[in-house]
């Protein structure tokens, strides 16, 4: 799919560097004299920007819920992002796949409003080190079950993944919901992140690592484990 | 034959088909006499049915939604 100008990357964040914890409050009209002609315009062939976009109301908000982890910063975000999306909507072509297109949209919104620099394309050695599986299995936190590891992931439910998932650097995050929550390839992340798709992979990869460490240090600091794996720290 | 390290490397990308097929032949090799690896292979998969079992439905709150409601019929006065 191509998407012509259409993710809204030049248009800028909120001026802030904290994450996500502000936003623009509700004006139509906050283009701020971007794309004057045609706003949303219907195409001659195609449907108009709230047929397009209605749709997929509830699959942009989970997934601004979980790229911000909390209910404010999520429709601060989605606000941003469905204005982007319908300042960009009249250059929009290929209008057949407009999930993928929303998706790049309010990623790239979430992106500009982190100001944050990428991650190291190359993961570091301290990163891919952690094994979720060996420590488990050292640690024994679940001693009498036969299931350890099963045992180790029902400890988190949706609300404690969603905060375990905050913790990853932004890029990781974003390429880790979009590849294991919603199911978009690689080759799709790559179109949606604006990045190549080795970064992509190496991303990926990273991102596993981290989330490995994320769920046992998640799993320490809110002593979920028993005590004998709290002494293993 | 590849190593522990190795194959553990490879398992989600392998669970992924990102793997060239050598890759893949070696990596199934080792599994093959590997029980451990099998260990690992089966935890990437049960993580990785923990997140996308994470993605089912997330309904908007009725707040939201009609914040957003309004967003997109102003949008609609606005063109």
């Amino acid at each position: 799919m191509r998407v012509e100008e259409s993710d809204g990357r030049s248009s800028g964040g909120p001026g802030s560097d904290r994450e996500m914890s502000a936003g623009p409050s509700l004006h139509i009209q906050s283009g701020g004299g971007e794309a004057p002609h045609g706003r949303g315009e219907q195409a001659a062939t195609g449907p108009g920007f709230e047929q397009v976009v209605r749709p997929h109301l509830e699959f942009l908000y989970g997934l601004a819920m979980r790229l911000c982890g909390n209910r404010t910063a999520a429709e601060d975000l989605m606000q941003d992002a469905l204005l982007r999306a319908f300042r960009a909507f009249p250059a929009l072509r290929n209008r057949e796949r407009p999930r993928l297109w929303l998706t790049r949209v309010l990623t790239s919104a979430f992106h500009d409003r982190l100001r944050r620099p990428d991650v190291e394309t190359v993961a570091l050695e301290e990163d891919l080190e952690f094994d979720l599986f060996d420590r488990i299995t050292e640690e024994d936190p679940f001693p009498y079950s036969d299931r350890v590891h099963l045992d180790f992931l029902d400890l988190f439910d949706d609300a404690r993944l969603l905060e375990v998932l905050q913790g990853l650097h932004p890029n990781l995050r974003a390429a880790l919901i979009l590849a294991y929550v919603y199911g978009f390839t690689a080759r799709e992340i790559g179109e949606i992140m604006g990045r190549p798709l080795g970064t992509i992979l190496a991303w990926l990869h990273r991102a596993r690592k981290s989330l490995e460490r994320e769920l046992w240090e998640y799993a320490m600091s809110r002593r979920l484990l028993t005590s004998q794996a709290e002494a293993g720290v | 034959m590849i190593n522990c390290k190795e194959a553990v490397a490879r398992l989600w990308a392998y669970l992924d088909r990102h793997l060239e097929r050598v890759q893949e032949r070696e990596l199934e090799e080792h599994l093959g006499l590997c029980r451990h690896c099998c260990g690992e292979l089966e935890f990437a998969r049960q993580i990785r049915e923990r997140l996308k079992g994470s993605g089912a439905a997330d309904p908007v709150p009725d707040e939201a939604r009609a914040r957003f409601d309004t967003l997109l019929g102003g949008l609609e006065k606005a063109r």
